[in-house]
């Protein structure tokens, strides 16, 4: 059997810990810029609040004292998840971590009739020990586990854990479950099923294996059999592999000024150059964008992307960085004021294996070394330690009016009580 | 050095600089008789180890204000918190009270929980049932500076 233990609106139970007074009024919190809602409390929900609803739309409700916000504090949730994890190995042996907020269990060799009482102990311990409330859902497979812990967000009764066993109860609640909500779905599909007047789970477990095969690859037969309660996504492993490397930002100012801008840029590169090489990648193709503020109606919209390839496949960031500066060179505009930037790469392959192209000779510098320390450093000294001199020494500027202290990760910021 | 009831010898070492590499032996690998300092291996005396039981469950806080002062606890202290501690008759809380956060002793009774202070000038608090009323985390140990 497998288990998903996934934290109720995770940030804005981090921020609750630490604000009591905020239990059970509307929260939200905001995305890296101030932007846009990433996390809303149930009540902030049940007023109308959208997941990624832009600040702007819902400010009189802010103002009014009906909502409160916060910037997102990074800091904060990564160590309360970090808290959340060593609870949950406490008691469980084998987790894999799948998000900050969420960790699949394997609970093999559990004698079932111990599984329910198991999943309402892990919520307890969660919910004392660290003082976030966690959705835990049981059941035959990494699909159903993901179904079963939405369950119990949906319906309080089950006080924080569901097991999913019978074949009469999951069938039952397959019938109600939207097929979009499904894990490895995706919107994409989850179109394209509508149409075939598939809308639940139930009706896309009810479809014949060789339908989904034929049209949804090997990915959908997986979860198809999931579903079944047949274990096909194994442990650490993600049905939706990472093809794509992405990272962009909007500003908290917008930029017309070439230098800062491509400052940002570069920044952005080395963040997702980074990231490839923390998974062993190489990527072959690069997509720099740029664009205008993609809420505000008096600007004309501009949005200008250019794709080069990385010949050969590289991780690393001299040589991304200049092929980055000669796509930037090709659509920035002077004219127009960017609200946001960002780099996106693809045609991702393992470094190991790479095949060599006839003509790389001495061409290419190989600075796969230096990379690797600069990584280290700035691992161990914080991110931003070493730098590339495109980069700049500003950082990335962001609007964090509503940041709550980091108080378990700052000395200087921790809780104060009035005695 | 330090020598117990039990006649145990204990050396202890403070943990000066941060490198912490492998215990190297200082006499060297040589054949003959080795050296019998070699069997005290260093060992560092680690606060967090001593004193946070919990890592995932322990959090810290800062004191302000005085009515804590009998106990021993007194302004701009440092306390270190433990969730995982099950809340016991006259346990030292952190508490959340109607809108705030308040450190008292938590007082057990048939008829409920009490909030005591430790000096004269302050007044027991009774926590009623409509009260917005949380036991936060139960206070392990107090660090002040002299």
């Amino acid at each position: 059997m497998y288990g998903l233990a996934d934290c109720n609106n995770f940030f804005v139970s981090c921020e609750r810990l630490f604000r009591p007074d905020l239990n059970g009024k509307a929260v939200v919190v905001l995305s890296n810029n101030d932007g846009c809602a990433i996390a809303r409390s149930n009540e902030a929900k049940a007023l109308g609040i959208k997941m990624g609803q832009p600040l702007y739309q819902f400010s009189n409700l802010v103002s009014s004292g009906k909502v409160t916000v916060f910037s997102s504090n990074f800091m904060l949730y990564g160590d309360i998840s970090h808290r959340v994890h060593a609870t949950l190995r406490e008691a469980v042996p084998v987790i894999e971590i799948y998000s900050i907020d969420e960790a699949f269990l394997d609970l093999t060799g559990i004698p079932d009739d111990r599984l329910d009482s198991l999943g309402h102990r892990l919520n307890r311990m969660c919910m004392r020990n660290v003082g976030v409330p966690v959705s835990v859902g049981i059941s035959h497979t990494k699909t159903l586990a993901k179904v079963a812990s939405k369950l119990c967000k949906q319906y309080p009764r089950l006080d924080g854990a569901c097991l999913m066993k019978r074949p009469q109860d999951i069938e039952k609640v397959l019938r109600k479950f939207p097929v979009e909500d499904v894990w490895g779905i995706g919107r994409r599909y989850a179109a394209r099923l509508h149409l075939h007047g598939v809308s639940t789970a139930f009706d896309f477990a009810s479809l014949p294996e060789e339908w989904v095969k034929a049209r949804m690859g090997l990915t959908g037969l997986r979860t198809w059999l999931e579903l079944h309660g047949v274990p096909s996504i194994s442990f650490g492993e993600d049905p939706e592999p990472k093809k794509q490397i992405c990272v962009s930002r909007s500003f908290a100012h917008e930029i017309t000024d070439k230098e800062e801008l491509y400052e940002q840029l570069s920044q952005f590169v080395s963040m997702a150059a980074e990231k490839l090489r923390k998974q062993g990648s190489l990527a072959s193709e690069m997509d720099i964008f740029l664009l205008t503020n993609r809420f505000k109606d008096t600007d004309r919209l501009y949005s200008r992307n250019r794709l080069e390839r990385l010949e050969p496949p590289t991780s690393d960031t001299f040589a991304i960085l200049k092929t980055a500066r000669y796509a930037f060179e090709q659509i920035y505009d002077s004219r127009v004021r960017f609200k946001k930037a960002g780099v996106t790469f693809s045609g991702i392959i393992p470094s190991e294996g790479m095949q060599m192209s006839l003509f790389d000779g001495g061409e290419t510098r190989d600075n796969g070394k230096l990379m690797s320390v600069i990584d280290s450093i700035n691992r161990k000294e914080g991110a931003g330690s070493v730098v590339f001199a495109s980069q700049g020494f500003g950082g990335v500027k962001m609007n964090r009016g509503h940041l709550s202290p980091q108080y378990t990760t700052k000395f200087d910021d921790i809780l104060k009580i009035k005695v | 050095m330090v020598m117990d009831g039990s006649d145990r010898i204990e050396i202890m070492v403070p943990d000066r600089d941060k490198e912490l590499g492998l215990p190297y032996s200082e006499g060297g690998v040589r054949a003959g008789f080795p050296s019998p300092a070699e069997d005290f291996m260093p060992r560092h005396i680690d606060l967090n180890r001593e004193l946070i039981k919990h890592p995932a469950s322990t959090f810290y806080a800062r004191v302000c204000g005085e009515s804590m002062t009998g106990a021993g606890i007194g302004d701009g202290d440092l306390l270190v918190i433990d969730r995982a501690v099950e809340p016991y008759d006259m346990c030292v809380a952190v508490c959340f009270l109607d809108g705030e956060f308040t450190l008292k002793y938590v007082k057990t009774g048939p008829d409920g929980l009490t909030l005591l202070p430790a000096n004269p000038s302050f007044r027991p608090i009774k926590v009623s049932p409509e009260d917005q009323f949380t036991l936060w985390g139960v206070v392990r140990y107090v660090i002040k500076k002299l």
